[in-house]
């Protein structure tokens, strides 16, 4: 079998995006049973800085182009370029990050070589598929959350090759040991044609407030029972004493409390830190979607019956308003 | 004069889901959650609406649906759409969305000379975001997706903002061009009051009787619909035939608790916790 890896580049940093070696190590890892090949394939103006990096995650190979003209998204000129590649490499699989460039060019690959693709997957495996009493062979089954998140569902595509799938940042893991595995660089020998170019970037404006919640071991989280802006505040507080990282759920958004970097959740960041403390957040389904992978999960909230407390290991009921001043003026007591 | 068509879908209200709405099988008893306007469609209709307030554009509003879809069309009559359709067939059932941009760019090819076609980023039943890429590679237009923001438009270009991750991208395009609006592009308007009563008796052909429709194609309420047939579709690649993505298998989600130790709301609970959390995660030199 083979597996590509769609592999993409952080603007800011120049290296490869977090989710481009999470989906290394996950394609080596379904491949590993085969011994199939995992390759990346890479587009833009030029490779990240640290494309060994990603052979340390799993890939084999690296297929790349670059041109000047391709420095940002080029929806139509990316289609064509990794679908020549996919059309020469005829993998069984082709795995997207769900980032926002990601979505934009998979499900245009999807469509013009008229295959499945399903987004958003939370776990990835292969086996055997009985479909219609018929052996479809070794097969990709793709779970995803749908209906905002109230059901699983398993999606598997028996007839159409490659089977593609996207998977968000944060989902997939990185091996807990580095492979070895040697650095090999190919370009790609596609067509390019200069028409394909058809966005004009006037201007590109980077966002100033970049939340790091990948580095964060903590997260301390605040919902709607925050209440206001200023016992949010006590929270950054609270979080800096800690040295983790404040994130928040859609309605802290909405009300204000919180910027729109910090949600975490189905429309959000994926986290999973070694401790979450969420604050007067209820945890729906689609708030848990982003953070119940946490390792250690604590709920502080005034109502029991809170759904958060289902998936939370250590708890407080009662009002923040009062707990807050106090887990800070105690955070901040010397030993 | 620009064409504009606007891909609006109905919904399940997914975010209040009750438990009313479980079959005991586990899974979703559609028929019992409200249906909605999926909410980033409006803020796709509001910009193509936008649009039509700057310059001379027509606004086509098209689903693909049950014939209760019409509701939403309805609602988009009463916002300010200027035309509407129904796209509806047993055969277009149990589509995924490779099979749905198909069937929704046969329809937009039957409204011919399009210029601009806005989609919703992401419809909330299904949260995938590929409707509106499909329909852009399957129709062959440029594509713009995550726009948050409607800078200029004149009779040659558009500009608008893109939300990447990291940063914010301003891009013109010449048209045809598709884009897949989000909820921060703007704030849909409210229905209007004399659409409202223009509109109100509006209807696939199918719901009047024959004389009822005289009056109502005299009146402009009916709302056209097309099935298979009429938009000259394959029916290889519509519905569940033309999906190359199926469903294996369904699992509603339960929340499983672990082990909940609780601590007091009182001075001697809150220190004990903030001792455990400096125990476990703060390294003391
Ligand atoms: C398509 C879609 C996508 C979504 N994506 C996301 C997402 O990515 N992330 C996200 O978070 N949400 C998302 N939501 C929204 C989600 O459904 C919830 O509405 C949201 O998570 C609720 O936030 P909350 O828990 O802060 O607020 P609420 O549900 O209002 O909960 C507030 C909690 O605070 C408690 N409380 C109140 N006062 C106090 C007090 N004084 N002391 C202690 N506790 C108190 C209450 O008991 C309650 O449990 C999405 C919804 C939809 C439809
Ligand atoms: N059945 C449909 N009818 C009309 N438009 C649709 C339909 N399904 C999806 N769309 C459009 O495609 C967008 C993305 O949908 P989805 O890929 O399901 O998240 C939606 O916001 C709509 O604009």
């Amino acid at each position: 079998m083979q597996t590509i890896v769609y592999i993409e580049k952080n603007p800011i940093t120049n290296k490869s995006r977090f989710v481009s070696l999470e989906l290394a190590y996950k394609a080596y890892t379904l491949m590993q049973p085969s011994k199939g090949e995992v390759v990346g394939v890479f587009v833009g103006d030029s490779l990240p800085e640290d494309t060994d990096d990603l052979f340390k995650n799993g890939l084999d190979r690296l297929i790349y182009y670059t041109d000047d003209n391709l420095k940002n998204l080029q929806s139509i000129a990316y289609k064509n370029i990794i679908e020549q590649i996919i059309k020469s490499e005829e993998p069984d699989i082709v795995l997207f990050g769900a980032t926002h460039n990601g979505r934009d060019i998979a499900p245009l690959i999807a469509s013009s070589l008229r295959t499945g693709l399903t987004a958003d997957c939370t776990q990835l495996y292969i086996d055997d598929l009985i479909y219609r009493k018929e052996n479809k062979g070794q097969s990709l089954f793709q779970v995803r959350p749908a209906f905002g998140g109230n059901i699983l569902a398993t999606i598997v595509t028996p007839d159409n090759r490659p089977m593609m799938a996207s998977v968000r940042e944060g989902v997939m893991t990185l091996p807990e040991k580095k492979l070895n595995k040697p650095v090999k660089l190919e370009k790609a020998n596609v067509d390019f044609n200069k028409e394909w170019i058809k966005n004009d970037f006037l201007s590109i404006i980077p966002k100033i407030k970049h939340v790091n919640f990948d580095t964060s071991d903590i997260i301390v989280a605040g919902g709607a029972g925050v209440g206001s802006k200023e016992t949010f505040n006590l929270l950054h507080q609270i979080a800096k004493s800690l040295g983790g990282e404040v994130g928040s759920s859609r309605a802290a958004v909405d009300f204000g409390f919180s910027e729109k970097v910090r949600q975490i959740g189905q429309t959000g960041s994926i986290v999973r830190p070694k401790l979450y403390i969420a604050c007067g957040i209820s945890g729906q389904i689609q708030h848990r979607a982003g953070m119940e992978e946490s390792k250690k999960i604590i709920a502080i909230n005034n109502d029991k019956d809170a759904p958060i407390f289902g998936i939370a290991h250590k708890g407080i009921i009662g009002d923040l308003n009062e707990i807050l001043p106090v887990m800070l003026h105690y955070l901040r007591e010397e030993e | 004069m620009k064409k504009i068509v606007v891909l609006a879908k109905q919904v399940p209200d997914t975010a209040n889901i009750t438990g009313k709405a479980m079959k005991d099988d586990g899974t979703i008893n559609r028929a019992v959650l409200p249906a909605i306007f999926n909410p980033e469609d409006l803020n796709a209709l509001e910009m193509a609406l936008e649009i039509k307030d700057k310059i001379d554009a027509e606004v086509h509003v098209i689903t693909m649906g049950p014939p209760r879809a019409i509701d939403i069309l309805k609602h988009a009559l009463y916002m300010g759409a200027d035309k509407a359709a129904l796209i509806t067939d047993r055969k277009f059932a149990a589509a995924d969305t490779l099979a749905t941009s198909y069937s929704l760019s046969g329809a937009i090819e039957k409204i011919g000379d399009v210029d601009l076609v806005l989609a919703g980023r992401q419809a909330i039943d299904g949260d995938t975001a590929q409707v509106g890429p499909q329909v852009a590679d399957k129709i062959g237009f440029n594509q713009i997706t995550y726009v948050s923001k409607l800078q200029e438009i004149t009779d040659d270009y558009i500009i608008v903002q893109r939300d990447g991750e990291t940063q914010t991208e301003v891009i013109k395009s010449k048209f045809p061009v598709l884009l897949t609006v989000t909820d921060e592009a703007n704030n849909p308007r409210y229905s209007n009051c004399l659409n409202m009563l223009k509109f109100f008796k509006s209807n696939i052909p199918s719901a009047f009787s024959d004389d009822e429709r005289k009056i109502a194609e005299e009146n402009g309420w009916v709302i056209p619909s097309y099935d298979l047939e009429s938009l000259e579709l394959d029916a290889e690649k519509c519905g569940l035939n033309g999906s190359p993505t199926k469903v294996h298998k369904i699992k509603s989600i339960t929340l499983t608790g672990g082990n909940l130790e609780m601590y007091d709301n009182q001075h001697t609970g809150i220190h004990k916790l903030i001792d455990d959390i400096k125990k476990d995660y703060i390294e003391v030199d």
